[in-house]
C-alpha cells in the first residue's frame, strides 16, 4: 500500500494533463486519438514494463533500447534475405534476447558489477552487432506485416485498437500480474529493498537477478517485434535513446529509483503521459517537437523530487524510534 | 585496489603502446608526421585533435566518480553550451562568448550538484533530468536548426595551431595542468577522495563533503561545457540533436580504463586522460583499417567487459596474482 500515494499522484496529473488538453483541443478526447497514443506508445510500454522489474529490484537496464534496434534488424534479416518464417524468426530473436540479459544478470551477480555499467557494455554490444548486421534500413514485406497492421478491433466512436496495441495491454497486464500477485515479485521486491536481508530470508538473489535482467531484454525482444511491426522495417539506428523514455516513464510513474517500490500500473500510467505530451505538441502544432524533452525533464524532476520528500517522510519517524530505543 | 596493476598505471601505458602499435600495422603512415601552414598534420596529431573533447569530459568526471557519483548529463550540457557559442560568435567578441558558454556549463552543474548535495537524489538520477532535457534546451537555443558562425576567433579555438600544435590540445593539456595543480597541489584531491570513500565518515571528520560534492559536479559542468565550445568550434556550426551524443557514455569509459573504481575514494586525473586517448586511438584505428565505424561499439563493449572484471572485487584471486607478482618485482 506504501506504493500507492505516487500511484494516485501520477494518475492524478495524466486525468488532470488530458482534462487540460480536451479543453484547449476538443479533438483529444476521442478514442480515435486515443487508439493512436496506445499504438504509437505500444513498443515504449513493452519496455518500460520490462525496465520496472529491473529498476524495482535496485537495478538499471540501459541495454533495452539497443536490444529493440538489434531485434528489428535481425527480424528483418531473417525473414527477407535468409528466407525463415517470420514465427520462427520471432522465437530465435526471443531466446537470443532473453539469454542476452540472462547474460547481463549473471555478470552483475557473480562479479559483483554495478548493473549500469554492465548494462552499458551491453548496450555497446548489442548496437554494434546490430550495425554488423546492416547499416541500412531493410524493409519488411512478409505477408504477416500487412495481416498484423491491417488488424484493429473497432472502438466506439471510430477509433482503431491496433494489434501492436493489444499485444502492448496484455504485456501490462501479465507484467503486472506477475509482479503484484507471484512469489516471484514478492522477491523483486525483497531484492530492492534489501538485498542482503533479501538473501537471508532465503531469496535466491543469484537466480533472482539472472531472470530479471532476462526479462527486461525479453520484453526489449517483443518490444523490437513490436517496434518492427509498426515501422515495417528493420533498422539498426532504430529506438535510440529508448532506454531513457522507459526510465523516465518508470519514474514518473511512482516507482522508486532506489528498488523496493513500484508498480507497472504506475509506469503504464508514465507512458500514457508521456504520450499524451506528444499528442498535445502535434495538436499545437507551433510547439516544436524538443518540447517533449523539456516536458519530460521537468515532470522527471518534480516526480523524483516528490519521491524525495515521501523517503524522508517515511524515514523520520523510524529514525526516532530507533534514538528512542534503550 | 591499486593491487590490481603491477605498477599504477602501466596496464594503460601498456595498452596504448599495443594500440598504437596495430594501428602501425594497419596503416604504415600513422606516425608520419608533416608541417604545413604552421600546423603538424598526421594520424597522431589527429589523435590527440579527436580525442580532446573525452579527455576534457574525463576531466570533469573523473573527479564526480571520485565522490562516487556519475554524470549522465556531459553530452546534453556539450550541446547546450555549444548552442550558446555558436548563437553568439557572430555579434559578440571571444571573451564574452566563452564567458557565456563556460557561465552557462557552471549553471547546469550547480543544478547537478544542487540536486545530488543538497536534495540527496543519487547521482545517476538526477544528472539523468539534465540529460533528457538539455538535448530540447540545446534545441531551443539553436530553435531547431543547425546554428553556424564564421567568426574567425571562434573558429580558431577549434582550428587553429600553436607553436604547430592543434589548440583544442594545448587547451586539454592546460586544463589537465590546472587541475591538477588545484586537486593535487592543495589537499582537496585528498578531501575528494574522502568524501567518495565514505561520505559519512568524513562527514563526522570534518570535510565539507556537501561542498565538494558541489564543486566536482560544477567543474565536470566548466569542463563540458569547454568540450561544447571546441566541438562546435570544430565544425564552426552547432548541432543540437548530435553535438557530445554519447560522449558521456565515451567520458566514463575513459575514466574507467583509467583505473578509477566506480565505488569512489580514489582517482587519477593522468590515467583519465590516457583512458580518453585510448578509446581515440582505437577509433582512428579502427577508421584507418577501413572496418566501417559502427565496429566502435563492439570493440568498446569487449574493452569494458574486460575492464570491469579486472576491477571486480570478486576477482580476488586475480588481484592475489598481481599482487605477488607485485612484490616479486618491487
Amino acid at each position: 500500500m506504501k506504493g500507492l500515494s505516487p500511484l494516485l499522484i501520477t494518475a492524478i496529473v495524466l486525468v488532470a494533463g488530458f482534462a487540460a488538453c480536451a479543453v484547449q483541443f476538443p479533438n483529444i478526447a476521442s478514442t480515435r486519438v486515443i487508439g493512436n497514443l496506445l499504438t504509437d506508445n505500444a513498443f515504449l510500454g513493452i519496455v518500460a514494463t520490462g525496465m520496472t522489474f529491473v529498476i524495482i529490484s535496485g537495478g538499471i537496464d540501459l541495454s533495452v533500447g539497443s536490444v529493440i534496434g538489434f531485434t528489428t534488424v535481425f527480424v528483418a534479416l531473417a525473414i527477407e534475405r535468409w528466407g525463415v518464417p517470420p514465427l520462427v524468426a520471432f522465437v530465435a530473436i526471443l531466446v537470443l534476447s532473453a539469454a542476452f540479459g540472462a547474460a547481463m544478470g549473471a555478470i552483475i551477480h557473480v562479479f559483483d558489477l554495478p548493473p549500469f555499467i554492465v548494462t552499458l557494455a551491453g548496450m555497446f554490444l548489442a548496437r554494434g552487432a546490430s550495425f554488423l548486421l546492416s547499416t541500412e534500413s531493410v524493409p519488411v514485406t512478409a505477408p504477416i506485416y500487412s495481416t498484423v497492421s491491417d488488424f484493429a478491433l473497432r472502438m466506439p466512436g471510430g477509433g482503431r485498437l491496433s494489434a501492436i496495441a493489444i499485444i502492448m495491454l496484455a504485456i501490462v497486464i501479465g507484467g503486472a500480474l506477475l509482479l503484484h500477485l507471484t512469489r516471484f515479485g514478492a522477491n523483486v521486491y525483497a531484492l530492492g529493498g534489501n538485498r542482503a536481508t533479501a538473501s537471508l530470508m532465503g531469496v535466491a538473489v543469484g537466480k533472482m537477478t539472472v531472470k530479471i535482467y532476462m526479462l527486461s531484454s525479453l520484453f526489449a525482444g517483443i518490444a523490437g517485434i513490436v517496434f518492427s511491426f509498426y515501422t515495417s522495417a528493420g533498422y539498426s539506428l532504430s529506438a535510440v535513446g529508448v532506454e531513457l523514455d522507459s526510465i523516465a516513464a518508470v519514474v514518473i510513474g511512482g516507482t522508486l529509483l532506489t528498488g523496493g517500490q513500484g508498480s507497472v500500473i504506475g509506469t503504464f500510467l508514465g507512458v500514457l503521459i508521456q504520450g499524451m505530451i506528444q499528442t498535445y505538441i502535434n495538436f499545437d502544432g507551433t510547439l516544436s517537437s524538443w518540447w517533449t524533452k523539456i516536458a519530460t525533464g521537468i515532470l522527471l524532476f518534480a516526480f523524483i523530487a516528490l519521491q524525495q520528500g515521501l523517503v524522508a517522510l517515511a524515514r523520520r519517524p523510524v529514525a526516532k524510534r530507533v534514538g528512542a530505543a534503550p | 585496489m591499486t593491487a590490481l596493476l603491477p605498477r599504477r598505471g602501466l596496464a594503460q601505458i601498456l595498452a596504448l603502446i599495443v594500440i598504437l602499435a596495430v594501428d602501425r600495422v594497419v596503416s604504415p603512415q600513422f606516425f608520419d608526421l608533416r608541417l604545413q601552414d604552421g600546423r603538424l598534420f598526421g594520424s597522431l596529431i589527429d589523435v590527440l585533435d579527436r580525442g580532446t573533447p573525452v579527455a576534457l569530459l574525463s576531466l570533469g568526471m573523473v573527479l564526480v566518480i571520485a565522490t562516487r557519483g556519475i554524470d549522465l548529463s556531459v553530452g546534453a550540457v556539450m550541446a547546450i553550451c555549444g548552442a550558446i557559442a555558436a548563437s553568439l560568435a557572430d555579434s559578440y567578441s571571444l571573451p564574452v562568448v566563452l564567458a557565456a558558454a563556460l557561465g552557462a556549463g557552471l549553471v547546469c552543474g550547480l543544478w547537478n550538484g544542487f540536486l545530488v548535495a543538497v536534495l540527496g537524489m543519487q547521482p545517476i538520477v538526477a544528472t539523468l533530468i539534465l540529460m533528457v532535457a538539455g538535448r530540447g534546451i540545446a534545441q531551443l537555443i539553436t530553435e531547431g536548426r543547425i546554428v553556424t558562425f564564421t567568426s574567425p576567433d571562434l573558429v580558431w579555438l577549434g582550428n587553429g595551431a600553436i607553436l604547430g600544435v592543434p589548440v583544442p590540445v594545448v587547451i586539454a593539456l592546460g586544463m589537465l595542468i590546472l587541475t591538477g595543480a588545484v586537486v593535487r597541489g592543495s589537499a582537496l584531491g585528498l578531501l575528494i577522495e574522502a568524501t567518495g570513500g565514505n561520505a559519512r565518515a568524513s562527514e563526522l571528520a570534518g570535510v565539507g563533503t556537501r561542498a565538494m560534492i558541489l564543486a566536482v559536479y560544477v567543474w565536470c559542468g566548466v569542463c563540458a561545457a569547454l568540450a561544447g565550445v571546441i566541438a562546435a568550434a570544430d565544425i564552426m556550426g552547432a548541432d543540437a540533436n548530435n553535438a557530445g551524443l554519447w560522449l558521456e557514455l565515451d567520458a566514463i569509459l575513459a575514466v574507467v580504463i583509467g583505473g578509477t573504481s566506480l565505488f569512489g575514494g580514489r582517482f587519477s586525473l593522468v590515467l583519465a586522460v590516457l583512458g580518453a586517448l585510448i578509446i581515440q586511438t582505437m577509433n582512428t584505428g579502427i577508421l584507418l583499417s577501413g572496418y566501417p565505424p559502427e565496429f566502435n561499439l563492439l570493440v568498446k563493449a569487449v574493452v569494458v567487459l574486460a575492464v570491469l572484471l579486472l576491477q571486480s572485487p570478486k576477482l580476488s584471486g586475480f588481484a592475489g596474482i598481481m599482487a605477488r607478482l607485485r612484490r616479486a618485482n618491487p
